[in-house]
Order: structure tokens, then sequence, then C-alpha cells
């Protein structure tokens, strides 16, 4: 029987699965596809890093040896699924950059424990995804390997820092990712990109293996063409790690079975913060319309208020830049990675290798951050940020007092051209200030595609729910996609 | 007290750079002064909020109540485990005789 030709741009982890498992296209062919595809279009895109061929052969002929041998009992939820990791995630022997020329070469000895359960479930590892270097940026020009273009509109960004993992999944490069966001690196490329993109509760899932840019907001989460596919996912990502003490015990739902559920019944809150004068018209009409489809649906619509909004981008930029210049001061040039051949002592050593390996974004960060820490500004800009992240999070708390879940615009404006905002870090900054609030209360979140521009360029609406609440936000997630099909 | 500093000048750039151990050229040094001042002038909005008595909030799981992933009681057990492969480690460092990672010297003779 010749292999099924599957359409790999609309392709969903539940149809893989089922088309591997009946024995119409073997995980093999599937993978080599899609491999095929990436050398075809990815030049145009430059989304992968590495490819992991052989990690994702080996894979792809244990998956068809199971099929064939008509033991699918074994075979998980994910099997025969081909996936992409975004390269601040660590793999056994494929080389994981983060986006970064210090850490270029750098083969890791061991798999982040995301990347491991996206195996162990069935999963065929693709390859690593281009993004912004260390995590750190909104657009993704700030990979050190040139920045990824939006499949949507190539001259556009496909937002950041999670670039890689967007587009290729909406180019049809891999059936869905793994990204990290920290202040919006999921959701806000997902929205650029027209995909789904998920930001757990922070302690859902596992950082063991995740390079770390900051690490009280870090989190991980998948990016999918639906959001059924999401919850299948997550519910393979999430639980407790006993390799990371900050993953959480919580009991982790039925994402996916949740997800189906009717939201008759549920009060959606839309704060009034988020629909200020910055918001793009044609954005805004596009959320005004998903509100209407979850009304006809049986929710009740409610104002709230999340009145410290403003404050959230400043004191994300002073929280983020103060964990990342501890976190980043691994990269000496000793252990591994980028050492400056240039250098006579330990002291030059450590500051050639962080000057030639490092580029000016995390440059500016790290600067950034030693100033907010260093003696004398600590409680003027360091404490103070602290203090305010509790405002930040008592705003969330009181309006989840009120509703079951907030939704709102995950971005300002639609993707910028290429090169556009480069100049200024500020303007760059601003861009986060619908996505950094939710990264600093710890709650989960959900980016869903909800309509085009007149040009052609995705829409995404937020879907926030309360920490551990990712059933909630996948329902409403549903009910607003399912309101986007004719 | 809470005082935001006006702005940052060069050699406070550089000191800065000392502490973080980066070595910034001429030219990105006065880029990064006016980079770090405009964003150092937005982030001074911060201080039209009294926040006298609010407490400081270093983890998601003090604003839920949680006891902090620190408190011990989310300690794995302390048993023996494979480690990670020591090869593969020292394979990675830019300079190593197989057992150490070899730096440039120290001190001066």
């Amino acid at each position: 029987m010749p292999p099924a030709t599957l359409n790999l741009e609309t392709l969903t982890i539940a149809e893989a699965r089922s088309a591997v498992l009946s024995g119409s296209v073997t995980a093999s062919a599937l993978a080599a596809q899609h491999y095929d595809r990436i050398a075809a279009v990815d030049p145009q895109i430059n989304s992968f890093l590495a490819l992991t061929r052989d990690r994702a052969i080996l894979q792809a002929a244990k998956v068809d040896q199971a099929v064939k041998s008509g033991d699918t009992s074994t075979l998980g939820p994910l099997a025969g699924v081909p996936i992409g990791i975004k390269d601040v995630l660590v793999m056994q022997s494929a080389p994981s950059t983060a986006g970064s020329l210090i850490l270029k070469g750098y083969h890791p000895p061991y798999d982040a424990t995301a990347v491991a359960k996206l195996e162990a479930a069935g999963a065929i590892l693709l390859g690593k995804l281009n993004c912004d270097e260390f995590a750190m940026g909104s657009s993704n020009e700030n990979s050190a390997y040139g920045p990824v273009h939006n499949p949507r509109a190539l001259d556009r960004v496909p937002g950041g820092s999670s670039g890689g993992s967007a587009a290729s999944v909406a180019a049809g490069l891999c059936v869905a990712s793994l990204g990290t966001d920290t202040g919006g690196s999921i959701r806000q490329p997902a929205a650029f990109c027209g995909v789904v993109g998920v930001l757990p509760t922070y302690g859902r899932v596992s950082r063991y293996g995740l390079i770390a840019f900051a690490s009280s907001l870090d989190r991980v989460g998948p990016f999918t063409r639906s959001v059924a596919d999401a919850a299948t996912m997550l519910e393979v990502l999430a639980g407790p790690d006993t390799l990371d003490a900050t993953a959480s015990t919580q009991p982790v739902a039925s994402y996916a079975t949740d997800a189906a559920k009717p939201v008759a019944g549920l009060k959606i809150g839309v704060p009034e913060e988020y629909f200020g004068e910055g918001l793009n018209p044609e954005i805004r009409a596009a959320i005004e319309k998903s509100l209407d489809a979850l009304k006809a649906q049986g929710c009740s619509i409610h104002k709230v208020s999340l009145p410290h909004t403003k404050y959230a981008v400043p004191t994300y930029y002073v929280i983020c830049t103060a964990e990342a210049s501890s976190n980043l001061s691994r990269m000496d040039g000793v252990r591994f990675g980028l050492r400056s051949e240039h250098s006579n002592t330990l002291a030059n050593m450590y500051r050639e290798s962080r000057d030639e390996g490092f580029g000016p974004e995390v440059k500016r960060r790290i600067l950034l951050g030693t100033y907010v820490l260093s003696a004398g500004y600590y409680d003027a800009y360091y404490r103070k940020a602290q203090q305010v992240r509790t405002l930040l999070t008592r705003d969330f708390l009181t309006a989840f007092a009120e509703v079951d879940a907030i939704v709102c615009p995950v971005t300002p404006t639609p993707p910028w051209k290429l090169g556009e905002k480069t100049d200024d870090p500020i303007q760059m900054y601003l861009e986060d200030i619908y996505s950094v609030a939710a990264s600093l209360a710890g709650i989960c979140g959900i980016s869903v595609p909800c309509g085009t521009t007149a040009d052609g360029l995705p829409i995404g609406v937020q879907i926030l729910a309360k920490h551990f609440d990712e059933s909630t936000m996948f329902r409403v997630g549903s009910a607003i996609e399912s309101a986007q099909q004719f | 007290m809470e005082q935001t500093n006006p702005g940052v000048d060069l050699k406070e750039v550089r000191h800065v750079a000392d502490l973080a151990n980066l070595e910034l050229t001429p030219e990105e040094l006065p880029r990064m002064a006016r980079d770090l001042n405009s964003i150092l002038g937005h982030i001074a909005e911060l201080n039209q909020l009294d926040t006298r008595d609010v407490p400081a909030m270093a983890q998601v799981s003090e604003a839920l109540g949680l006891e902090p992933a620190t408190s011990g009681q989310t300690l794995r057990p302390d048993a023996i485990r494979p480690s990670v492969d020591r090869k593969l480690v020292m394979a990675e460092a830019p300079e190593t005789d197989g057992r150490f990672f070899k730096v440039p010297k120290v001190i001066e003779r």
C-alpha cells in the first residue's frame, strides 16, 4: 500500500497518531515527509537550527515495530507525531545553542524532562528550533543564527522568543512543537503565526534541562494547530519531577476531556485595561467577535479591572533582567561552550568569552539586571518591582473571585516587518504589554487564532485562567476555536 | 528610602560591566548607556505606586499561600541514582585533561 498523502500544513496530533496506528502511513514515512518539507520550505523561514534525524529514525522504527506487531497498547498519546523542540531545551547529543554563539557546538549530555516525556509518549523529535538568544526578545531577531520569517507573511517577524517553534508549526514543518514563555514568548508568536500556544501555570511543567533565563517566570509549553492537540500535549508534559523541585505536585486533570466540555454558564471577564488606545482596531474587533461567540454559547460577559496593568512591563523588565544576570553567569567559558582564544588570564578569559559569545540584547539585559541588583539600587528597583508584582498578582486573584476566565488580546499590534523595531528596546518591550502580567502572576493562558487582518495577518485571542485551572482555559479556547470554523 | 537614579553615566556603565564580567567595546559603551537610561526612565514609573505595606513577591507560590519549593517538603528522597556520564560532560569542555576543567593561570608568578 503506498503511503497516504497527508496535508502536512493542517495535520493534527490526533490525525497523525490515528494514521500511524491504522497503518495508513508509517511513522518513518511521516517523519521523512516532514524532513522533505523542511528541506524544501525552511530555507525561506529559518525555523530549524539542527535536525536530529538519527534519533527520529530510531524512534519512528520503534513505533512502526509496535504497530506491525499489533501491540499498540504500549503506544502513547503522541505515537508517531513529528515534534520540534525550542533550542533552549536540551536534547542529549543534539546541538543546543539557545540561539547564542556562546553555546555554539555544545552537545548536552542529557535530555530535558519535557523532551524525555514527549519521546516516552511516542513523539518523533525532528530537531531544534530557532529562537531569540537565551529567549530574550519579541521578534526572533535576536538569534545569533539569523531571524525567523513569519510563514504567513515572509517579510514579517514570527514573534519571539519562540519564533521558530511557532513558525515551524504554521509552515507545516512539524505537527507540534515545544516552546518556552517567560514574558509572552509562547503566546505572542502563536498569535503572530496563527497557531495555538499554551502558557501553563508556573510549576505545571518541569523545567529540568531548560537553559534558564528568569527562573521565577520561565515556563515550558506546547504549540499546536488545535486546542484539543494542546490539551493532549500538556497532559503528557504536566506533573511533578524529582529533578525539578519547582515542578508542582498538584494533580494533573484530563485536559483533553475537559477541553471538549461545553462552556454554558461560565463567567468571562473582560479587563478594560487591555482594550486601551494602543490596541489595533482590527484586533479589537476580532476579540469582540470571540466574546460574541462565547455569549452565543451561553457564557456571561463581565467587565473586570486589572488596575496595575500599566506597571507590568517595567516590573517585568526589572525582575527578568535581575534573574537573567544571575543565571547567565554560568556562561563563563570553563565547562562548556565558547572560550575566547584571546586571553591569557582567567579573569580575561571570562570577559572575552562573554564578549564574543553574547549578542547586544543579552548584554543589555545582563547590564540592567546587574545594575538593579547592585548595592544602593536594590531596594529602589528590585525590591520595588517585587512589591508591584504582588499588586499585579492580587489584581488577577481579585478578578478570578468574580469570573472563571479572562478574555483579552495577546498583542496590541499584528506582526510587524523584520527590522522595523530593532533600534529601540523600549518600543520592543512595550509590545509585551498584554502578556507579561500573567507571567508575573504565574497564572495559565492560551493564545488561540481568532481571525486575520484585512492584510491577511493572523490575530490571536488570549484566554487567562486561575493557577492550575488549565481545564477552564482549554474549554473557553475550544469554544472560541469552534466558532472560527464554518 | 525609594530614590531612583536620574541616570547612569559611562563610568557607571563600565563599573556595572565589570561586575557582570562583560567586556564592552568603545562603540558599545555609549549605546548601552543610552539604552539603559531609556529603560530606567521607563522603570521609574513604578515610583508612582505607594508600596510601603506591600510584601515583596519572589515566587508565585508565596502569592498562593503554598509552601515554597525550598521548604523541604518537595525535596526528593536522598537516594543514590546514576549521575550524568562524566565522559560526556568532560567532552564538552573547551580544555580538559579528562578529569578536570583547565583554565588559564589564575596567579601570576
